[in-house]
C-alpha cells in the first residue's frame, strides 16, 4: 500500500477534476439532489435546548462557584490556612483567621476560623487547585452547581462568606440523608 | 350601479392589500421557521405560541429604532427609494386573478382587481420600474459602495427580464392571450401549463429567483458576508421597506408562477364541485388551493435557498445571457413548430 | 372626472418636462423625465390605449431610462465639469430649436378642429386591444407588415454593431 492510498480517517477522497458531463454540467440532477438533503433535516429531531424550561443536566465535575462546606455538625470546616490562596494561581482569594471563641465551638470547626473569606470572582479562573489544596475539604467548586452571575459593578464580584458559606439547612439535609442511608 | 363597482372593487383591493402585507409579514416568520428547521433548529419561538407574534415584535423593533439619515443631498431621493420598492412590490397584485367568481348579496363578484387585457405586460412593466427603487435609493446614499450594489443588482434585474419575458413568449404563443383570467381558465382541468411548458417554466422559476434578489443569485445584498448592498446607509423603517418589498415581490413571484404554469384557482374536479356543490364553495376551495400553491412556492424560495450557495456575478451574467436566453429562444421555436405541425 | 384627470396627468407632464430642462444636476433631469414618461403613459390610459401605456412604460421607463442612468450615475457628472458651449454650438441650437417649434406649430394650426360635445359617440368599435394592434401591424395586405419587418432589421443591425463595437480592436482589424 502506498502512501497515497492511506487513510487514517477511513473518508480520504482523491481530487478528481475530470471534466463534467453534459448533464452534470446542467446541475439540475445536484440541485435535486442538494434539495431532498435539506428537507430531510425538515423531519429530522431538532437538537435545541428551550433554555429556561428545559436545563441541561450539569457534568458531576463542573466546577461552578465554591461553596464552603460544613460538616455533619453545621460547622464550617475551614480552618483559615491560607493553602487555597496560596495554590490560588490567579491571586483571587483573601481572607483573615480569627481564633474560636469558647462559645462559638459549634460554629466552626477547628480553633481557628475564617472571620472574612473572599474570593474574587473576575480573577478567579475555575482551575480548582484551592480544592485540590485545601487539607481541610473545606472549598469545594463542584456542589453548588451554581454559575456566577453577571453583574454591572466590579465590587459586586468580590464574594464574601455570606455568598460562600454552604446554607445551614444544606448541611443538617446531607447529614441527615447520610445516616438514613 | 357604477358606484356598487367602485364599491366592490375599493374592498376587493383593500383585502388583497391586506392579504400581500399579510402574507410578507408571516413570510419573514417563515424565513427564520423555515431556516431553522432545515438547520435542525427550532427558529423563534419566544412572541406568541411559537413564535407567531414575532412579525409583530419585528416590526416594533424596526420601528423604534433611530432613523439616520447620511450625508447626502438628496434626501427626498433617499426616502423616494424605499417607497418606490414597496409601492410596485403591491401593485402587481391588481392584475391577479384570485379565484373565478364568487355570487354574493345577488351578483357575481369577479375576484379579481381589473381584467385587463395586457396583464403579463402590466406585470413586466411593475417589474422593470422595480429598478428604479433600488437604483435611487443607491444612488442617493451617498456612498459608492452603494451605489456599485445598486448597479449590480440593477443589471442583475434588467438581464434576467430579458429571459423571463422570452420564457413566457412560448407560454402566450400557446394561450393566445395576455390576459392572465383567461390563462387561468385556458388551464382548468389539469391542463396546467407546467406540463406543456416545462422548460419555459424553468427559466421563468430561474428568473423570478433573480428578479426577487434571492439566492442563489442576492449576490447584490449577501446579508451574510456583505454590509447589505444597496440598502448599507438605511436603518429603521426605511431598511424594512427594503426587506419588506423583498418578502412581497417574493410573494407576487410565488403567485404569477402558480398562476402561469400550475393553473391558478384551478383544481382536479373544480367542474364537479361546481356542479355539485354550487358555485361559491367550489370558487372559495380554488381560493385556497391558490393559496396552497403560492405557499408551496414560497417555501420552495426558502427551501432553494438553504440549499444552493450564492453564484459569483460571472457565472450569474453568464447564466442569464448565454444559457438562459438561448434557451428561452431554442423554446419558443420549438414551441411553434410544435405548434405548426399539430394544426 | 376623465377632464380633471387629463388637466392634472398634463399638468404634471408639462412641469416635469420643464424641470427636466432646466434642473441642473443630470440625474434629477433623469428622474424628472422618468416621471413625465408616465405621465404620458396615463394620457395613453386615458384613451384606453393600455397596450400602448404598459409598452411605454416597459420601453421608456423600464428600459431605455434605466440605462440612461446607469450611465449617468457612473459617469459622476459634476457641475464644475460642466464644458462651455461655444457660440456655434448655441447658434445651432437655437436655429434647430426654431424649426421645431415653426413644425409644431404650423401642425397645431392645420390640424383638426375641437369637435364638440355633441361630436363625440361611442362606436364601440375594438381599437386597441393586441388582437386588433396584432391584425394592424402584420397584416400583409392591409397593415404595415413591411415597415415592422423593416424596424426589426433595423435593430439587429444596430445589435450587430454595437456587439462588434465592443469587441477588441485586433479582431475587427483582421
Amino acid at each position: 500500500m502506498s502512501i497515497e492510498t492511506i487513510s487514517l480517517s477511513g473518508r480520504k477522497k482523491e481530487v478528481s477534476n475530470k471534466k463534467m458531463s453534459f448533464l452534470e454540467s446542467l446541475y439540475l440532477v445536484a440541485i435535486v439532489k442538494g434539495l431532498f438533503i435539506t428537507i430531510k433535516h425538515l423531519f429530522t429531531r431538532k437538537v435545541t435546548i428551550k433554555y429556561p424550561e428545559q436545563v441541561r443536566p450539569m457534568s458531576p465535575v463542573y466546577r461552578g462557584q465554591h461553596m464552603l462546606m460544613r460538616d455533619e455538625e453545621g460547622r464550617e470546616r475551614c480552618t483559615a490556612c491560607g493553602l487555597c490562596a496560596l495554590s490560588c494561581p490567579a491571586e483571587a482569594i483573601t481572607m483573615k483567621a480569627e481564633e474560636r471563641k469558647p462559645d462559638e465551638k459549634h460554629l466552626y470547626r477547628e480553633e481557628k476560623y475564617a472571620s472574612i473569606y473572599e474570593i474574587n470572582m473576575l480573577r478567579c479562573i475555575f482551575c480548582g487547585l484551592c480544592e485540590e489544596a485545601c487539607p481541610k475539604q473545606a472549598i469545594y467548586l463542584t456542589t453548588s452547581k451554581k454559575i456566577v452571575k453577571a453583574n454591572y459593578e466590579r465590587d459586586e464580584f468580590i464574594y464574601g462568606k455570606d455568598k460562600l458559606v454552604m446554607p445551614l439547612e444544606q448541611a443538617l439535609n446531607n447529614t441527615k440523608l447520610k445516616t438514613a442511608n | 350601479m357604477d358606484s356598487t363597482i367602485i364599491i366592490e372593487k375599493g374592498v376587493f383591493i383593500v383585502i388583497i392589500f391586506a392579504i400581500t402585507m399579510l402574507m410578507a409579514m408571516y413570510s419573514t416568520l417563515a424565513e427564520r421557521k423555515i431556516a431553522a428547521w432545515l438547520q435542525d433548529r427550532i427558529g423563534p419561538n419566544r412572541a406568541g405560541k411559537g413564535g407567531i407574534l414575532q412579525p409583530l415584535a419585528d416590526g416594533l423593533k424596526l420601528f423604534s429604532k433611530e432613523e439616520f439619515l447620511p450625508d447626502t443631498p438628496n434626501k427626498f431621493l433617499f426616502v423616494v427609494g424605499p417607497a418606490i420598492s414597496m409601492s410596485v412590490a403591491l401593485m402587481t397584485s391588481a392584475v391577479i386573478p384570485w379565484g373565478d367568481k364568487l355570487h354574493l348579496f345577488g351578483r357575481d363578484i369577479v375576484l379579481q382587481a381589473t381584467d385587463i387585457d395586457v396583464a403579463i405586460l402590466y406585470v413586466f412593466g411593475v417589474l422593470s420600474v422595480g429598478v428604479y427603487g433600488i437604483m435611487i435609493g443607491g444612488w442617493a446614499s451617498n456612498n459608492k459602495f452603494s451605489l456599485m450594489s445598486a448597479m449590480r443588482a440593477a443589471s442583475q434585474m434588467i438581464s434576467y427580464e430579458i429571459a423571463m419575458g422570452l420564457s413566457i413568449i412560448a407560454l402566450l404563443m400557446m394561450e393566445g392571450t395576455l390576459s392572465l383570467r383567461e390563462i387561468s381558465a385556458n388551464q382548468s382541468g389539469m391542463h396546467w401549463n407546467v406540463f406543456y411548458q416545462p422548460i419555459g417554466f424553468i427559466i421563468f422559476l430561474v428568473c423570478s429567483f433573480a428578479e426577487t434578489n434571492r439566492t442563489p443569485f442576492d449576490l447584490a445584498e449577501c446579508e451574510a458576508e456583505l454590509i447589505g448592498g444597496y440598502h448599507t446607509e438605511y436603518s429603521s423603517m426605511r431598511m424594512g421597506f427594503y426587506l419588506f418589498a423583498e418578502y412581497a415581490s417574493m410573494f407576487i413571484s410565488s403567485t404569477i408562477l402558480s398562476v402561469l404554469y400550475f393553473g391558478g384557482y384551478n383544481y382536479p374536479g373544480m367542474e364537479w364541485a361546481t356542479q355539485n356543490w354550487g358555485v361559491n364553495p367550489a370558487n372559495i376551495i380554488g381560493i385556497v388551493v391558490l393559496f396552497i400553491k403560492i405557499c408551496f412556492f414560497i417555501f420552495f424560495f426558502m427551501w432553494v435557498r438553504w440549499t444552493i450557495p450564492r453564484f459569483r456575478y460571472d457565472q450569474l451574467m453568464r447564466l442569464g445571457w448565454k444559457i438562459l436566453i438561448p434557451l428561452a429562444i431554442a423554446n419558443i421555436l420549438v414551441t411553434a413548430v410544435v405548434m405548426l405541425l399539430l394544426q | 372626472m376623465l377632464t380633471t384627470v387629463f388637466y392634472i396627468l398634463s399638468a404634471i407632464t408639462l412641469a416635469s418636462a420643464f424641470l427636466t430642462i432646466f434642473t441642473k444636476n443630470p440625474i434629477h433631469s433623469a428622474i424628472y423625465l422618468v416621471i413625465c414618461f408616465f405621465s404620458i403613459a396615463g394620457h395613453y390610459l386615458l384613451f384606453n390605449a393600455q397596450f400602448l401605456a404598459v409598452v411605454h412604460i416597459i420601453v421608456y421607463s423600464g428600459a431605455i431610462m434605466i440605462l440612461l442612468l446607469f450611465t449617468i450615475m457612473l459617469m459622476n457628472l459634476n457641475k464644475e465639469d460642466e464644458k462651455h458651449k461655444s457660440g456655434l454650438t448655441i447658434l445651432a441650437a437655437v436655429a434647430s430649436f426654431c424649426l421645431v417649434a415653426y413644425v409644431l406649430l404650423a401642425a397645431f394650426i392645420k390640424s383638426m378642429p375641437i369637435l364638440e360635445k355633441g361630436d363625440y359617440y361611442v362606436s364601440g368599435e375594438d381599437y386597441q386591444s393586441i388582437k386588433v394592434l396584432g391584425q394592424v401591424l402584420l397584416d400583409e395586405k392591409n397593415g404595415f407588415m413591411i415597415p415592422f419587418e423593416f424596424a426589426s432589421v433595423l435593430l439587429l443591425v444596430s445589435m450587430i454593431g454595437a456587439v462588434l463595437l465592443s469587441k477588441k480592436e485586433e479582431k475587427i482589424s483582421l
